[in-house]
């Protein structure tokens, strides 16, 4: 506890968010580069689908990272809520608009493989519908977060919507157990093991570490950029009352 | 209790009862969340007869019959009902005998009449030379043909 409270003083977080951001960055490239070559040239078609299953490689690690960015933020928003702790919040805000682009990504590219293998772009069966939902629950976080004068206002709301609508992370992922759906159950965490070759699981492993990376890269980047803009708020603050 | 610990039990606490009524709300609404009826439930007479409605299921080894011109007629069984179903359209690229497929439509006496049928993939994901060898050495435990 005491070495996170350790990482939660913005000055220490800047000296080594700068330190760490390069390697991070270098590090993303690396996974997609061999990623991509692997989902994209070296790995086999699928018995089913031919190459349509490469949307598969850029679909599913953005849905996993949706539903990652997502749990991120309502963690971050009840740290923030409970222990008031002014990074947390920070890491919040900036998750938000990455996770909606991963969850728009994920609806896209699913949309372009649902119309020639099940034969239509969009059904309203549990999965894409609660996936929908997620979509409108990122926007409507940034949303209100921006609708406040006060800005602590607007941190507080928004956080108990975050928190509130984590309810449709496990719906999101249970759908395809619960009821019957369009969308096809998880491949890769089941009960069982992963029901996926094992020379279409790495290609979707790296994508996923890619994802994963560039994720961390883009939040640090976001994140040093909110505690400036606070800086600077709070400078012209002081300035304005002098 | 310090105001930091009183926070945190309100929000364990307001989230464990979001959770029992998203629960309660899903679970009443069941019947709408099911995107799909099964053969079971035509034979137990649990759907609507003056309704649309989805039935699914695996197409019926041998049951696909494409003389009628552009209408094809076929089963779809869950292994232990199956309801005949006639259809006139384009059929999805999965569509083939042994696989899942979803259609909508109606219930005419005891034909179903679609008027859309879309393909059902399955979790599973191989290369086309594994699905041969899986078939030949008779591990094949898929649907899909």
């Amino acid at each position: 506890m005491k070495m996170l409270h350790q990482f939660a003083n913005p000055t220490r977080f800047l000296r080594l968010s700068t330190r760490v951001e390069p390697w991070a960055l270098v590090v993303t490239v690396v996974c997609f580069a061999l990623g991509l070559y692997y989902a994209l040239f070296s790995s086999p078609v699928d018995y089913q689908q031919g190459h349509t299953v490469r949307i598969m490689y850029i679909h599913v690690p953005a849905a996993w990272m949706a539903l990652f960015c997502y749990t991120a933020m309502a963690v971050s928003a009840a740290v923030a809520l409970i222990w008031k702790h002014a990074l947390a919040d920070v890491a919040a805000k900036s998750t938000a608009p990455i996770g909606a682009v991963f969850t728009l990504l994920a609806l896209v590219t699913g949309s372009l493989w649902g119309k020639p293998m099940w034969g239509t772009w969009w059904v309203w069966d549990a999965r894409l519908t609660s996936m929908l939902v997620l979509f409108f629950l990122y926007l409507g976080y940034m949303a209100l977060r921006d609708a406040f004068d006060d800005p602590a206002r607007g941190a507080r709301a928004s956080s108990i919507l975050v928190i509130v609508g984590f309810v449709n992370v496990p719906i999101i992922k249970f759908s395809v157990d619960w009821w019957n759906t369009l969308h096809q159950p998880s491949s890769v965490f089941r009960m069982g093991g992963p029901k996926i070759h094992p020379d279409m699981l790495v290609p979707l492993l790296l994508m996923a570490a890619a994802f994963q990376f560039y994720y961390f890269w883009l939040l640090l980047v976001r994140m040093r950029r909110e505690l400036m803009a606070q800086r600077l708020r709070a400078l012209r603050h002081r300035q304005a009352e002098h | 209790m310090k105001r930091k610990h009183k926070r945190l039990t309100f929000v364990i606490i307001a989230l464990l009862l979001l959770g029992g009524a998203a629960a309660l709300v899903l679970s009443a609404f069941e019947e709408n969340i099911v995107f799909f009826m099964s053969p079971t439930d035509v034979a137990a007479d649990k759907v609507p007869h003056d309704r649309r409605f989805r039935l699914g299921g695996l197409v019926e080894e041998g049951s696909v019959d494409r003389s009628a011109g552009k209408t094809v007629t076929f089963r779809i069984t869950d292994l232990s009902n199956s309801v005949n179903v006639s259809y006139t359209g384009i059929l999805p690229d999965l569509f083939r005998e042994g696989q899942g497929v979803v259609s909508e439509g109606k219930m005419v006496g005891n034909l179903f009449v679609a008027d859309e049928v879309l393909a059902k993939h399955d979790e599973n994901y191989m290369p086309p030379e594994v699905a041969d060898a899986l078939k030949k050495s008779g591990q094949w435990k898929g649907n899909a043909k």
